[in-house]
């Protein structure tokens, strides 16, 4: 039986989610984007139900249906700050998922051996009652069954450092597990055994054939997600999103060459280079490199840093208030620290009772602002926060020096002058957002604690920065009635 | 621990340490606050108002000096006052201590604790705490007040009915705390002003208060101002020369002259002579903030007003905040409660007088029955002005052979990266199989399209790109299905469960894309 509608389908599909990708580049056509998605994977999912996947379709269905009923209930349920959360755990099942099938993959080549062994006096096998991925096996010629192993094998390789890396990540995201990056005694040491054991692993893979050289290195490629991840602190989580979000996109390549399946190659390789391009912009946005983010940790200070001179100066809701009904133009640059507060609602009022005086408020967003890249973007669009008004650091920084007030809600290391002025502070070069340029910078923070990096800041030492201190949502909550 | 003002003794002198509004400040900090029986008055505030806030009216001054523990008063002490110190007592107060041996003597005999506000160091820290520059800012207000009190025109241009006035011209010498301030005053009354200083790293704050900044013709390394504290440093021969040739020049021109130049515990510059006196216009004024140090005009006479017999007035009052006494008692007042807030960092009303802290150790001359003064210098030094880093400007050939060298660069990178992968390729094609070598192809130009695709992805919908491509990479659920139909039971529980968590992924994903994307709008 051939399957040219099977194919056929496919490569509709995988042209679809190529649009479905392509049409992000903007809001309005993003709407649309997702329908080609949703298409491109329904008709993916009812090709393979109808051609080689129909062996026992309706369990298929039942299953996708349960699936897809969690699904359809977390994604009405989740609250937009918990979108970081979200996105790790749902790799980590893309991870899974990866292992498993690759594992059935290995049960299905010992399968066919031993059938092809008892039928092999028969002449012409009867391979009928294996399934359709069986089939396609016992096609194969030894080097080919060579490669074979080598795929799937890399296939679990990634998807299991995917599924404990997102575990873990989900549980930092969550709160869980504590943000702080911990290691267990022997640091990279350990990661590099395990993936030494890997390495010899997939040799003896590939001689033997056997299951318990797999079976070692996915406990060894368990253990490098997890202890990889719990390595890498908080504010760099980000990275470590789209990290995996990459890797859960090899991991369905490598298995879609180990099922000889090009729409798995195709979706895994856009998935994969997706992922890939956000972190390169993350750390780009950090002016850090890839590997020093994924070891983990900031490098201890190039030499003396610049010590801060001045003082933090309080100021009360009333003084913010005066200052802004009296400015014309105000930016506002969120952090982690809002979405932490909940405040973006209370955010998103200001800017609407600001904007009603003729005001012209916009938002600064710093790639890494939040936890997620586009966190921030997505929590003020849940607030109702036009996204016409919310700018990227490129656009909005040369327009500081015309700004009257700069709101800087819960961010610290992307607002630190430090990064330009101190050669020798450990984030220097790192592209941030120039507020202190502006008449007037307000900064709501919870107290006097330094960010993520550890560093002092000293925007806050500026003889024009105020500092408001308080949770985020409460001071913004104090604010509004102010504002006339 | 209470604190009390008494009213000033020295003649013409109207200003008061402590307002009703610094009074209750000071209550917040826990102290109990006195004031001596019409201290207020000349600075317009009555007894009443203090009463008003809970101070305590004490009628005379000794008794007030007795029952205070901290005296806050603005003029140096005499001797009269200081014998009514007492052991443990703190006295904050203008003080002089570098002329004032015998002042110290006497409040170390007495064993009384004296902090000098002239003495507070110039860091941002204790701007707040800067009586000196409060003053001289009332001051350099006040000089160009003055002037045009003395003088006939207007400072502004005007086209009448009448008949066209020419603006007033203003040449403010000095642009420390007061020559800001004047040039601030000028420009806003309309005057052009022009503004010299020996610091050239102060002429782009002239510029951005309005005035011309007048650069000399002088090449020689300026010394920089922030080693000597903020202030002006004695200048050599040759730059004075260039100095006084260039106000010679602008001489007959200005209409009004504002000096400010001092340079601690010397006597004032000369940089007004005579001569630029002699050509100046009959009508003109000079207002020299100097006088009390000899005057930076030698004509000038300390306290009064002259005209000289060209017809130019030259103003040498010292007492430019007294003038102004009731801004200026208030500034003063809120130097002394920050001062006070400093030295109570517990607000429990007890003073903590801490000589680690860099500003009150400064400031403290004497302590316990010690001279401390000088004090060593402050641990910050006042911000220096950076040197200006050389920037090259490019000649367009230059900018021309940087482009083609970098798109040179760029050529041969690109090369290198192709060949490097070419060979990997036919390396990888040699060993396998054919079969392997589509699906390669496949998945090469699939990587060559995402990088296409996604780095036109707006950065604000990254969040919607990673929970997009989260749904989409479920498509590893096709694989489960292939296999869920295999004979073998292990099989079909592992298939089974990946069909079962892909799902959950589409539908999660897809939805929460959805539901994210209908959140922007457009304004």
């Amino acid at each position: 039986m051939d399957y040219g509608f099977t194919t056929a389908a496919y490569v509709v599909a995988a042209v679809l989610f190529i649009l479905s990708l392509g049409g992000l580049s903007n809001q309005e056509s993003a709407k649309r984007a997702v329908w080609y998605g949703i298409v491109g994977m329904g008709l993916a999912v009812f090709a393979t139900l109808v051609g080689p996947g129909s062996g026992m379709w309706l369990l298929s269905l039942l299953l996708i249906a349960g699936g897809g009923f969690i699904g359809q209930y977390v994604a009405k349920r989740v609250q937009m700050t918990e979108m970081p959360q979200l996105v790790a755990a749902m790799h980590s099942l893309v991870g899974l998922a990866a292992v498993f099938v690759g594992f059935n993959a290995h049960f299905e080549i010992g399968n066919v051996a031993q059938v092809m062994a008892i039928v092999d006096s028969a002449n012409q096998a009867d391979l009928s009652d294996l399934g359709a991925f069986a089939k396609l096996i016992a096609k194969k010629t030894p080097a080919e069954l060579g490669i074979l192993h080598v795929e799937l094998f890399l296939g679990i390789f990634i998807g299991a450092i995917t599924f404990t890396g997102s575990v873990v990540a989900y549980g930092k995201l969550a709160g869980k597990v504590t943000s702080v990056a911990t290691k267990l005694p022997g640091g990279h040491a350990l990661n590099a055994a395990a993936a030494t054991i890997s390495l010899i692993c997939l040799i003896w893979y590939t001689a033997s054939g056997g299951f318990f050289p797999l079976f070692l290195m996915t406990l060894a490629a368990l253990f490098i997600g997890y202890h990889l991840i719990m390595g890498i602190g908080g504010a760099d989580m980000p990275v470590v999103v789209s990290m995996l979000n990459s890797y859960s996109g090899w991991a369905a390549a490598a298995i879609g060459f180990s099922l000889g399946n090009d729409l798995l190659i195709v979706v895994g390789a856009l998935v994969g280079s997706s992922g890939a391009i956000l972190s390169y912009i993350m750390c780009k946005a950090m002016n850090r490199h890839f590997v020093s983010v994924i070891l983990g940790g900031f490098g201890g200070p190039q030499g003396e840093q610049m010590a801060v001179e001045g003082e933090q100066i309080a100021i009360e809701a009333d003084g913010v208030a005066a200052a802004l009904n009296d400015a014309d133009s105000v930016v506002i640059i969120p952090g982690y620290g809002m979405a932490v507060a909940q405040a973006q609602q209370s955010v998103s009022e200001l800017v609407r009772k600001l904007r009603a005086q003729g005001k012209n408020v916009r938002f600064a967003i710093h790639p890494v602002a939040g936890r997620l890249p586009g966190h921030m973007n997505v929590l003020l669009a849940e607030a109702k926060v036009p996204y016409d008004i919310v700018l990227e650091m490129d656009e909005i920084n040369d327009d500081f020096p015309d700004t009257d007030v700069a709101i800087v809600i819960g961010s610290n290391d992307i607002v630190n002058p430090a990064a330009q002025e101190d050669p020798n502070s450990p984030i220097a070069g790192m592209p941030v957002l120039e507020c202190w340029k502006a008449k007037q910078v307000f900064v709501s923070k919870r107290g006097q604690g330094t960010g993520y990096s550890g560093i002092e800041n000293p925007l806050f030492f500026k003889e024009n920065t105020r500092m408001f201190y308080g949770d985020a949502k409460a001071s913004l909550d104090k604010l509004l009635p102010m504002i006339d | 621990m209470k604190i009390g003002t008494p009213k000033e003794i020295l003649d013409g002198e109207n200003r008061v340490a402590m307002t009703p509004d610094s009074a209750v400040q000071l209550q917040k900090l826990g102290y109990d606050c006195a004031i001596e029986k019409g201290a207020g008055q000349a600075a317009g505030f009555s007894d009443a108002t203090y009463e008003a806030v809970g101070v305590e009216i004490v009628k005379t001054a000794a008794s007030l000096w007795k029952s205070a523990d901290i005296v806050a008063k603005v003029r140096i002490p005499t001797e009269a006052e200081m014998k009514r110190l007492t052991k443990g007592k703190t006295l904050i107060s203008f003080f002089n201590p570098a002329g004032n041996e015998e002042g110290m003597e006497l409040a170390k005999s007495k064993g009384a604790n004296v902090i000098a506000m002239e003495m507070v160091p110039r860091i941002s820290r204790a701007q707040k705490m800067d009586a000196l520059s409060s003053m001289a800012n009332i001051a350099g207000y006040r000089a160009v007040i003055e002037a045009g009190n003395n003088f006939g025109r207007f400072f502004t241009g005007q086209v009448t009915a009448a008949g066209k006035v020419p603006p007033a011209k203003v040449l403010i010498v000095g642009a420390g705390v007061a020559g800001l301030a004047a040039i601030g005053t000028s420009t806003s009354l309309g005057a052009i002003t022009y503004a010299f200083d020996v610091r050239p790293e102060v002429a782009e704050q002239v510029e951005s208060m309005g005035a011309e900044f007048v650069y000399l013709d002088f090449e020689e390394e300026q010394q920089d101002g922030a080693a000597t504290g903020g202030y002006a440093s004695v200048q050599s021969d040759e730059f004075r020369e260039a100095q006084l040739a260039k106000f010679r020049e602008l001489a007959p021109e200005v209409d009004i002259v504002i000096t400010t130049a001092l340079i601690p515990n010397r006597e004032a510059p000369e940089l007004w002579t005579k001569d630029m006196v002699e050509a100046m216009k009959p009508g003109s004024v000079i207002v020299d903030l100097a006088a009390e140090k000899g005057g930076n005009c030698k004509l000038t006479v300390a306290d009064e007003k002259i005209v000289t017999d060209n017809g130019v007035t030259i103003i040498g009052y010292t007492d430019f905040p007294s003038r102004m006494a009731s801004q200026a008692s208030s500034l003063y007042a809120t130097n002394i409660r920050h001062m006070m807030t400093d030295l109570t960092p517990e607000k429990d009303g007890q003073i903590n007088h801490d000589m680690e802290d860099d500003v009150i150790r400064g400031s403290t001359v004497t302590h316990q029955g010690e001279i401390t003064f000088p004090p060593p210098p402050p641990k910050v030094q006042a911000i220096a002005a950076q040197p200006k880093a050389e920037v090259k400007e490019l000649t367009p050939e230059e900018k021309r052979a940087q482009e083609v060298a970098a798109f040179k660069a760029q050529t041969k990178q690109q090369f290198t990266l192709l060949g490097v992968g070419g060979v990997l390729m036919l390396l990888v094609g040699l060993i396998a199989p054919a079969s392997f070598m589509q699906h390669f192809i496949v998945f090469v130009l699939a990587i060559f399209v995402g990088f296409q695709v996604i780095w036109n992805v707006s950065h604000s919908l990254h969040t919607p790109l990673m929970a997009i491509t989260n749904a989409i990479s479920s498509i590893i659920i096709v694989g489960a299905l292939m296999q869920i139909g295999s004979g073998s039971f292990l099989v079909i529980l592992l298939a089974a469960l990946s069909v079962f968590m892909a799902g959950i992924n589409i539908f999660g994903g897809f939805l929460v894309t959805r539901r994210m994307l209908a959140m922007f709008q457009k304004s």
